[in-house]
């Protein structure tokens, strides 16, 4: 699997209520419709700017606060592919995989990024090229390749009993 | 290269020969835990596409968190989990009036050293006390677990807490939990698996390290472990005919920090409103009136911390203008304490005995707050809103600082009474 998109940057603790404000939380909504609101608190452009492959690069903490899953399926659904940050909150990283969305643990792209620079990833390599860089993260495992493809944990759990 | 507590009990979940820090797994839980939002977790179950759960047997279904139920809702809710329960064969239920989910699993014996407990419950960390690996996880993973017995998880960084000495007098595990969220932050842990060890940890009862494990949800940790003894064993006999086995840490395993705390200078704290690490000593904040206190919680509802609180209200009547309200954490305890005379010194002091039960913590019923008032809570959490009113404020503190508080009507240092 490969990603190629432009990057967004932000900042440490980027919190769920600025990336899926809570006001909408109780509101039911489609993915799409989610995706309309991804970090409308954090940056408004976000959503005129992102396009199929995007990726979003951030600080420490990223995704912290509430566990609403409705946070990593919105950045998904408005067409980001992974998010590369120093750390995740736990429950966010857990809910970023299982909607699909790839969370990838880095450093070091940080200090060599800003924000529209080109890049692609090479999820089975674990490989990040970057303005002539090329930096390094473990792989994810078969089984969240399998979560990945299927568009999630849901999906690829009822895909993987069907099959049985 | 030696191996922390963590690795190693999900080494042997898994089968692997080791597993290592940041590894993805899939787990084999044996036991996945939920409550009245089983509800909603059937819901999520319902679109995987399979008739029957994979394992009944490992499944735990304990309704508490709005017990009895509290609207037509709640009750429609708990119906819908008792037709399911009763379809697939779910032996592990225990329906309203059993207690809290996170203190009848380990009275049942279904706590086990060396085990994988994963629950829809952000306080499952809790069954750690016995040396287990117990984590929170959302309701779409449960219900995922329900269908295929596996989920799957990344092996997390450990941090050693290493705990020595003897608490002074009235000084209680509590003080020590909230002692630590201060230093560390409430986001200090995430993602780590804490690991409490030490002369201080062997010393404690059971009801001790299950406080220190249920508040490391409140560190950010995945998981809280207590390194397991014989006390465990001791307190699992007649629980239990299950084999299991006492996973304890390498001597040389890796972990990311290390801490050392004394429990000789712990003193009694409380959580300052709206976050667990506003960290503050119960003797400053004496100009905090209380309008009501709680005891009880999957934190502080055991037969131990009962029995703290009686030691300071026998005899003596509680504050005018304060409610206490007393939430045993089970039926056992509820029998117990009624047993050794616990709740009728606690009523006849003020107390009102409730039924057990998570109460009033989260806010839904039995003691939901009004605009401007406190509580004095033994819970866990005390977030803006938590009790139900958004401009209402909650302090967290021991058993024996919310006695205190009670019998004088402000935050009061146990110590002073």
């Amino acid at each position: 699997m490969k990603i190629q998109g432009k990057t967004f940057v932000y900042g440490d603790d980027v919190n769920t209520d600025v990336i899926f404000p809570g006001k909408y939380t109780y509101e039911p909504m489609t993915p799409e419709q989610m995706g309309e609101h991804a970090l409308e608190d954090l940056d408004p452009d976000f959503v005129k700017k992102v396009e199929e492959g995007d990726v979003i690069v951030a600080g420490k903490n990223f995704g912290c606060g509430s566990s609403r899953e409705q946070a990593a399926i919105a950045i998904k659904a408005a067409g980001c592919r992974a998010v590369i940050a120093k750390s995740f909150a736990r429950i966010f990283y857990r809910n970023c995989l299982n909607s699909g969305l790839f969370a990838i643990t880095n450093s070091e792209i940080q200090e060599v990024v800003k924000s529209g620079d080109r890049v692609e990833i090479d999820l089975e390599a674990g490989k990040i090229y970057i303005n002539g860089r090329t930096l390094d993260f473990p792989p994810p495992s078969s089984e969240v390749f399998g979560i990945l493809r299927a568009g999630g944990l849901i999906p690829y759990t009822r895909e993987r009993l069907a099959s049985k | 290269m030696g191996k922390t507590l963590a690795e190693k009990i999900l080494a042997k979940n898994t089968g692997l020969k080791e597993v290592s820090v940041g590894q993805i797994i899939t787990s084999k839980p044996d036991y996945v835990l939920s409550h009245d939002n089983s509800s909603a977790i059937i819901g999520h179950f319902e679109k995987l596409g399979v008739e029957k759960v994979k394992h009944p047997e490992k499944i735990v279904i304990i309704l508490d968190h709005t017990v009895p139920a509290a609207s037509e809702t709640h009750a429609k809710g708990h119906q819908k989990i008792r037709n399911f329960v009763e379809k697939q064969g779910i032996r592990h239920f225990y329906d309203v009036g059993c207690g809290i989910c996170h203190q009848v699993l380990p009275e049942k014996g279904l706590a086990l050293p060396g085990t994988v407990i994963l629950g829809s419950d952000s306080h499952t960390n809790s069954h750690g006390a016995f040396g287990a690996f117990a984590a929170g996880i959302g309701r779409s993973e449960a219900a995922v677990i329900w269908a295929t017995g596996e989920l799957w998880l990344r092996v997390p960084e450990s941090f050693k807490m290493v705990l020595d000495g003897k608490f002074g007098d009235y000084v209680t595990p509590k003080d020590l939990a909230l002692a630590i969220i201060g230093d560390i932050g409430a986001d200090g842990a995430i993602y780590k698996s804490v690991e409490f060890t030490g002369p201080g940890l062997f010393d404690m009862p059971i009801t001790g390290r299950l406080v220190l494990s249920n508040l490391s949800a409140e560190m950010g940790a995945k998981a809280g472990i207590c390194v397991p003894d014989d006390k465990v064993v001791e307190w699992l006999k007649g629980r239990t005919d299950a084999d299991y086995e006492l996973i304890l840490p390498d001597e040389d395993a890796v972990y990311e920090r290390e801490f050392e705390y004394d429990l000789g200078k712990i003193e009694p704290v409380i959580a300052r409103p709206h976050t667990v690490d506003n960290l503050d000593l119960a003797k400053n904040a004496a100009d905090v009136k209380v309008d009501q206190v709680l005891i009880g919680t999957c934190t502080n509802g055991r037969i131990e911390d009962l029995r703290e609180a009686r030691k300071i209200l026998e005899g003596k009547k509680i504050a005018k203008g304060v409610r206490l309200l007393v939430f045993p954490a089970s039926r056992e305890v509820y029998v117990e304490a009624g047993k050794d005379g616990t709740l009728a010194a606690l009523a006849e002091s003020g107390a009102t005995i409730m039924g057990p039960g998570c109460g009033p913590c989260l806010g839904a019923h039995q003691g939901v707050m009004a605009p401007g008032e406190v509580t004095l809570s033994t819970a866990n959490r005390n977030f803006k809103g938590r009790m139900g009113c958004a401009d209402a404020e909650i302090y967290l503190a021991s058993p024996y600082t919310a006695a205190a508080s009670a019998l004088t009507g402000h935050i009061t240092d146990p110590r002073s009474i």
